[in-house]
């Protein structure tokens, strides 16, 4: 009988102890349950306060550069000196520079691109597409660092055999090289605009006696323009903001020039240039950093806003 | 009577046939045209660079001598650099993923997160750089060392990290959940126990992307100043580095003034790259042998 009542009390005790311990887990479980919507609330802003400070540190100091450098002056002027004597900041040999790399590096992403779409979208069965895509995604994942080698050391020596006024650095070789490296973008934005072209436009026109070729120019390009346009600039923008692949090969001149065998440096470069000179902090050339650092972000934030404009506005529904 | 004319219809045709055979050997030889970029770039830096990679090359220090320069330093401070990389940058990644499919109401808060992130993705890496010189170094005063660089980096390769968990919360099954809210269990405790399981892979595989940008990445470090000097290995976050990726661009750069500094940027590029080919693949067997199919 002891032993029976004595098995009873720990029993109750066990039980007691036991409602506690449910009822102090509900409480975490019910603290947890109010404070976890919040803690990733905050941590979900992180990357809108990287937003704004981004446009904060951009802003503030470009502002100072301002005062000293009047902005009329500074987006006209076509002399860059920002370490002589009497320093002249002018933007527009930087903004040549980038803009032609660009333009060159589009020469060779747009038509391969857009082909390679073509040909994996359109004409290759799905084996050959299975095999190709992922290669194509490795010259996507190779380094900007390894692409700026590759023009330093490879593409400009080969280049300068056929056009002999070619200089050891110029704008030539990175724009190239700038190119191949966006292909893929191009190739796999604009391949899936045409692969969501649904397959009854295209057995439809097949059906009426057209070839593939015929199709493709007909049939899906229209119908896919706006995905084919935004991934082009995407593609300019990304060649914009490119930075280590212009900086190794087109070297620091800061001539205002148009001539692609020339050394011209880009706004990106320029950047490069700026800071790993170690400007002291305060100085205008230090400012300066921030002005064309100010003028990329406006320019690729631009360009991306175009790409989504175009591939929202003039999105076909089927 | 005859109402079709084969042989003009043949004729007509043909050329139409003609062109649309030329057109696809054509596409077919631009699609080619990566690959055998590919092919010469993988090339070329192996021949300049595979006889350079020796034991003394991984494990020596930096030397303004070539033949007696290695890169443990560099593979050293690219180790440390993902040590603060992977978790800040899966901790808020994945934070936001979470709060943005599971908490967020489809509304104001929302699409302002969602546009900031296809924002932030845009953004070129220099101006990355010129935050993280701003705010990290100069700002808190951490000087160009481990940390700044590293959380520069985790901001560069966060849209990353968010859109890849996005989608593999998303892609977990409604009737997963379901069932967990039916046993009655909370919110939260779904997302810990049921939720965020079952997407991992998902989540793991585009971490491991994100590293592998972070690891080929130079311009924000570049920006950041890291100094092309001989400086002692790092043994924490606080300390001065060197990755990779700078030293293949300081020796590419002083390859015009020391032919053999060529070699030296050949041999670290394939490091590097063997680097990143590793990681990618472990990112492909995760997605192969864990992703569920439900």
């Amino acid at each position: 009988m002891e032993t029976n009542s004595a098995l009873k009390k720990r029993n109750a005790v066990n039980v007691r102890e036991m409602i506690e311990e449910k009822k102090s887990k509900r409480s975490i479980t019910n603290v947890l349950e109010k404070v976890m919507p919040k803690v990733l609330l905050a941590i979900a802003t992180i990357s809108v306060l990287t937003t704004v400070g981004i446009i904060f540190t951009l802003l503030s100091e470009t502002v100072e550069f301002f005062s000293r450098i009047p902005f009329v002056d500074f987006f006209t002027g076509t002399v860059l000196r920002p370490l002589s004597q009497n320093p002249e900041f002018g933007v527009l040999p930087l903004l040549t520079g980038t803009i032609i790399s660009s333009v060159i590096a589009m020469f060779v992403a747009v038509p391969i691109g857009l082909m390679t779409a073509i040909y994996l979208s359109e004409y290759a069965s799905d084996k050959v597409r299975r095999a190709l895509k992922p290669m194509l995604e490795i010259l996507a994942g190779i380094p900007t660092i390894v692409y700026g080698f590759f023009a330093f050391t490879f593409v400009t020596p080969i280049l300068r055999e056929f056009i002999p006024g070619l200089q050891a650095t110029n704008i030539l070789s990175p724009g190239i090289v700038m190119g191949i490296m966006i292909i893929p973008m191009v190739a796999s934005l604009s391949e899936d605009a045409m692969s969501s072209v649904p397959n009854s436009m295209r057995e439809g026109a097949l059906a009426l006696g057209s070839t593939k070729l015929e199709v493709t120019r007909k049939v899906i390009m229209p119908a896919a323009m706006s995905g084919i346009i935004a991934s082009f600039v995407l593609g300019i923008s990304r060649a914009i903001g490119e930075t280590m692949i212009v900086t190794i090969a087109s070297g620091s001149s800061k001539n205002f020039t148009f001539d692609i065998t020339q050394s011209m440096q880009t706004m990106t470069a320029y950047i490069v240039e700026v800071s790993s000179g170690d400007a002291p902090a305060g100085s205008t050339i230090y400012y300066s950093l921030y002005a064309v650092a100010a003028t990329l972000f406006v320019f690729t934030f631009m360009m991306n806003l175009l790409a989504r404009y175009i591939s929202r506005k003039f999105k076909e529904e089927y | 009577m005859k109402y079709v004319d084969t042989a003009l219809v043949q004729k007509r045709m043909n050329s139409r046939l003609l062109l649309n055979t030329f057109a696809k050997t054509v596409f077919l030889l631009s699609t080619l045209f990566g690959l055998v970029v590919l092919a010469v770039l993988i090339f070329r830096v192996a021949s300049g660079g595979l006889g350079w990679i020796n034991i003394d090359f991984l494990t020596g220090r930096l030397s303004t001598h070539a033949d007696r320069a290695g890169i443990m330093g560099a593979i050293l401070g690219t180790l440390w650099l993902m040590l603060v990389v992977a978790p800040v940058t899966m901790f808020v990644g994945v934070g936001t993923a979470i709060y943005l499919e599971c908490y967020a109401k489809k509304g104001r808060i929302h699409s302002i997160i969602q546009t900031n992130i296809s924002n932030l993705a845009g953004v070129p890496s220099i101006v990355f750089g010129i935050l993280g010189l701003t705010i990290f170094v100069r700002a808190m005063d951490f000087g160009n060392v481990i940390l700044a660089g590293g959380l520069t980096m985790s901001l560069l390769v966060l849209p990353i990290v968010v859109v890849a968990s996005q989608e593999a919360i998303r892609a977990v099954p409604a009737h997963l959940s379901e069932a967990s809210f039916g046993m009655g269990a909370t919110k939260w405790q779904t997302i810990k126990n049921i939720i965020l399981p079952a997407a991992l892979p998902g989540i793991l595989t585009g971490a491991i992307l994100s590293l592998s940008r972070a690891i080929g990445e130079t311009a924000p470090l570049v920006v950041i100043g890291i100094p092309a000097l001989l400086i002692p290995f790092p043994g924490g976050i606080m300390d001065r580095f060197t990755v990779l990726p700078m030293q293949i661009y300081y020796w590419t750069l002083d390859s015009s003034l020391v032919a053999e500094y060529a070699n030296l940027a050949a041999a670290t590029i394939v490091v590097l790259l063997v680097v990143l080919f590793l990681l990618n693949s472990i990112a492909i067997v995760i997605r192969n042998k864990f992703q569920q199919r439900y």
